[in-house]
């Protein structure tokens, strides 16, 4: 039975799931309900190819206050505040049209925070595009950055962090996960069900045009490929300053105890927020689209239902309370439209006046989707290319400025200064000050830290251990800071599930994600999923970006990343086993290939817990983990950013059996650098191997011994605002 | 001292200024802006931000508010009045300071930790600046003048000019001196936990009428 075939097909539904749609409501579906299906049976809305995968993750901790399925994860911070956190992706639209698809990722990602009542206090994002000696690769990031700190810049939030990356497999389907961290009163949070059989459904925020329709099915649910220009359309624009309104105007009214219930219209816009709405709240919705202040008169039904407009809002509220609401939507000058009301019919009816347009069962709309297992094979070899950008031979010191100019390395000063990192007056370590960045919380008296990571590279090597690495990062940028992990998000950004490779990665990431948050005990709050980011050259590096919020008693006790002063002592502590495999080196050398080594999660744990606590005691100068170029970048960043250099020698790792390239360049989880006084290095049961001074970085590795001046290690380091600005 | 904290909508550095004031060791307010109310106010902040989307042009469309004209009546009877970066843009539209704000030499934004000098003094602040549209502009006979008239408050240091303004300008005063713009955020300055705390001497310096005082004489030292 395929009666209307080509039109579902065209809306990204399959044969099978039109039938079910078909039985489900015991006839054909209506245009407008076709396309609100369509919507909420996507992979972007349903996750119907992660959703079973995701069932492995930890949810549960005594500090959650909101876990997964709200619009946002929220974690106590004390005090009565809790701090809500979420990250998503926009990075389809983004490849379309990289600077209203960054702008409108931070917008979503802010209504998302205040839908349940937190004040966003500060953005970050993870970007990934391709290597930057593309044209293409360089429009994308210009316009992403520019588009993040345009929209974040102009609403008033800082942006206090992040990451970049530049692959070749980004080069067509670019990455932009947008972070946001609120605060909220613990007692003034919203949950987004609907409640109150009779209540009100108002729209709030700005009007409904026709941009961005399709957009979840279309553009979020498909791969990139030939004829993009087309989808120009199904990118929202954004608008900022109705944002910022639309922000205060919410909080005050959930101040005011004036709103049952609070939700953000993004992706699948009015089908998704109400659908969602009577789906958590176990209700029924009428709405009357011809209530819904629009933009072009001679909207159709079902493009009013599938808009995705942004800057909207979907409250719930008792009747007696329309008047004060509005009158508070006046003020911030804001639309407010009373569109429905509230039923116990278990249906989301759409009306346009006296007409019925469509009435669907709750449960078949927003449940009903069949959920589908994966089939994944592992690979035999290393899938994606290898390009060497470095000669065989190269000295150690043209290897380390190589590796220093390399824009995964690079300081991303350019970018970062594009955005206010300061307006709240809590930013404690601003980015490049710190491995994470920390936040200072006046409300209880201490301060939380975050930070946002994931190398897709390294989990394209090994999907499982990759992922574990990820955590383990975020885990030690905290401890870095002196912070303990409170909870973690997630976004996972991969290729096409429906294809054993793209089966096979997401499975095992999956799995790691799981592992590694269990063996820590922190739990996942919240979470993304991405799919189908595959260009005509394949698929993305599978990459899970995972954040991580923590807190900490004393932000004056924080460390900086740069050494700093002359005579300091340096070391190393951790269970760091410095390995080639998937490293900055090994891109650059053309070896990429499958494995990684399996990371030891309980032994690093342990390291950030000594680490941690000797950064709040205040008995560190420095605090950095090893990361991306391994220890020799790790020691010329501290160099660079202390202004002072350093006299090592790496025989302690080469005692543990690593080559001198290994011990220079390796990479791995659980390193950390440290530098301060002797005495306090060694009580910490770190392994000492040099000190501070001098005006360059000296690095003994046995027949890979360098030597590199600060000035020309800071002249690579400080490369990428050139080549991002590059122009043929 | 109380200050009044004017809020528009897209206002962004309002709660900043709030506690950058109470930090100064005064007590403030925030000021709606449709509300000519100033009673009971020793001085107005006009804050950082997007005031009103910085459509049309930054804060063309502000200086129109009702809490605007107030704040006009209220500096011409001698209140001190500090504008800060959208602040200053405002300030400016309004005809209360003299000279432009232009989008920056290199079209971006730019958030950076700066040096700016106090022209009476010689003294070298390190205030936060954070704008896209900074780069102060006023044509060459004004700049003469405004020079001669001691109307030059705060140049950026050596190397520290990043927006590209004429003269290297931070700030400027009045005729009058008591009121002052400047693109740099001194409420972002206020706390050693997230910078430096220099930022209070411009608080201080604005509420004290120190500019007012200071006529066209150029500081010992220079």
């Amino acid at each position: 039975m395929t009666v209307g075939a080509p039109k579902h097909r065209e809306l990204g539904l399959t044969d099978h799931e039109y039938e079910l749609i078909v039985e489900k409501l015991g006839r054909e579906p209506g245009d407008v309900e076709l396309a609100m299906f369509s919507l909420l049976w996507s992979e972007h809305c349903a996750y119907k190819h992660s959703r079973k995968l995701l069932r492995q993750l930890p949810t549960e901790g005594e500090r959650v206050v909101m876990g997964p399925g709200e619009n946002a994860g929220a974690v106590d911070v004390g005090n009565g505040y809790a701090v809500a956190f979420k990250v998503e992706s926009h990075n389809h639209p983004s490849a379309v049209e990289p600077f209203e698809g960054a702008a409108t990722g931070v917008g979503g990602i802010l209504r998302d925070v205040f839908a349940i009542g937190a004040r966003p206090i500060a953005i970050l994002d993870s970007l990934r595009f391709g290597e930057l000696d593309s044209v293409r690769s360089r429009h994308l990031l210009d316009g992403a950055v520019r588009g993040i700190g345009h929209y974040g810049n102009s609403i008033g939030v800082p942006t206090v962090g992040g990451e970049i990356y530049f692959e070749e497999p980004y080069e067509h389907n670019c990455l932009v996960n947008a972070m946001c961290l609120g605060l909220a009163r613990t007692s003034e949070m919203v949950r987004a069900a609907a409640a109150g059989v009779g209540n009100a459904v108002v729209l709030m925020g700005a009007s409904t045009g026709r941009d961005g329709i399709g957009g979840a099915s279309v553009l979020a649910s498909a791969e990139l490929g030939e004829g993009d220009e087309a989808k120009r359309p199904t990118v929202q624009i954004g608008d900022p300053f109705e944002e910022s309104k639309l922000l205060e105007c919410c909080l005050e009214l959930l101040g005011k105890g004036l709103l049952v219930s609070l939700q953000d219209l993004g992706a699948a816009g009015l089908t998704s927020s109400a659908g969602e709405m009577a789906s958590a709240g176990g209700l029924g919705i009428d709405l009357d689209v011809a209530r819904v202040p629009l933009r072009e008169a001679d909207m159709e039904p079902f493009e009013i239902m599938v808009s995705e407009s942004q800057e909207r809002m979907l409250a719930v509220v008792e009747p007696a309370r329309v008047e004060e609401v509005r009158a508070i939507c006046e003020k911030w000058q804001t639309g407010c439209a009373e569109i429905g009301a509230v039923t116990d019919s278990g249906l989301v009816r759409v009306l346009r006046g006296e007409d019925v347009c469509g009435e669907m069962p709750v449960e078949a709309l927003v449940d009903g989707c069949p959920l589908y297992d994966l089939e994944p094979a592992e690979p035999e070899d290393w899938t994606y290319g290898n390009r060497r950008t470095l000669a065989v031979g190269a000295a150690p010191e043209e290897e380390l400025l190589a590796l220093l100019g390399s824009p995964n390395v690079a300081s991303k000063r350019w970018a970062f200064e594009q955005y206010d990192s300061l307006v709240g007056s809590r930013t404690v370590r601003r980015p490049g000050q710190a491995d994470a960045a920390v936040l200072q919380l006046p409300e209880t008296g201490g301060a939380v830290a975050v930070s946002i990571d994931g190398n897709g590279r390294r989990v394209a090597c090994d999907p499982y251990a990759g992922t574990i690495e990820a955590v383990l990062e975020c885990t030690q940028n905290l401890a870095c800071v002196g912070a303990e992990p409170l909870g973690l998000t997630n976004c996972l950004n991969f290729g096409n599930p429906e294809k054993p490779l793209g089966a096979w990665q997401l499975d095992r990431s999956v799995s790691g994600l799981a592992d590694a948050c269990r063996a820590l005990g922190v739990p996942v709050v919240g979470g993304n999923v991405s799919l189908y980011n595959e260009g005509p050259d394949g698929p993305i590096y599978p990459t899970p970006v995972v954040a991580m919020v923590g807190e900490l008693p004393d932000p004056a006790a924080v460390p900086g990343l740069g050494f700093g002063r002359e005579g300091e002592t340096i070391a190393i502590l951790g269970p760091f086993e410095p390995n080639l495999a998937g490293s900055e080196l090994a891109k650059a050398r053309g070896e990429l290939a499958l494995g990684l080594p399996q990371p030891d999660v309980p032994a690093v744990a342990a390291a950030c817990e000594r680490v941690r606590e000797a950064v709040r005691a205040g008995a560190l100068a420095c605090a950095h983990d090893v990361s991306d170029g391994g220890l020799a970048c790790a020691l010329a960043e501290a160099a660079i950013a202390g202004g002072v250099g350093c006299q090592v020698d790496l025989h302690p790792l080469r005692e543990r059996g690593c080559t001198p390239e290994e011990a220079l360049f390796g990479e791995g989880p659980g390193g950390f650098l440290l530098s301060g006084e002797r005495a306090t290095l060694e009580g910490l049961g770190a392994t000492v191997i040099g000190l501070v001074g001098g005006e360059a970085v000296e690095i003994g590795a046995g027949d890979r011994s360098l030597r590199l001046d600060l000035a020309a290690a800071e002249r690579a380091w400080r490369s990428l605002e050139e080549r991002a600005e590059a122009v043929e | 001292m109380i200050w009044g904290v004017l809020q528009f909508p897209g206002s962004c550095d309002e709660r900043d200024a709030l506690l950058a004031c109470e930090r100064a060791g005064h007590r403030a307010r925030l000021v709606w802006h449709e509300s000519r109310d100033l009673d009971g106010l020793d001085g107005i902040v006009v804050p950082g931000g997007f005031s009103y989307g910085d459509y049309l042009r930054a804060g063309a469309i502000a200086r129109f508010s009702p809490a605007m004209e107030a704040v006009a009546e209220m500096a011409g009877g001698g209140a001190p009045v500090l504008g800060i970066c959208n602040g200053f843009q405002v300030l400016c539209e309004a005809g209360l300071l003299p000279g432009a704000l232009l989008r920056n030499a290199e079209l971006r934004f730019i958030c950076r930790q700066v040096d700016i000098v106090d022209e009476r003094s010689g003294e070298r602040l390190s205030i936060p600046m954070k704008h896209g549209e900074g780069r102060y502009y006023a044509p060459e006979e004004m700049l003469d003048e405004l020079e001669a008239r001691g109307q030059v408050a705060y140049r950026y240091a050596e190397g520290h000019n990043s927006n590209g303004s004429v003269r290297d300008i931070a700030g400027v005063r009045n005729e009058a001196g008591n009121v002052l713009g400047l693109m740099p955020h001194p409420e972002h300055a206020v706390d050693p936990l997230t910078g430096s705390t220099d930022g209070l001497r411009v608080f201080a310096a604005v509420a004290q009428g120190a500019f007012a005082n200071h006529g066209s004489t150029k500081a010992p030292g220079e």
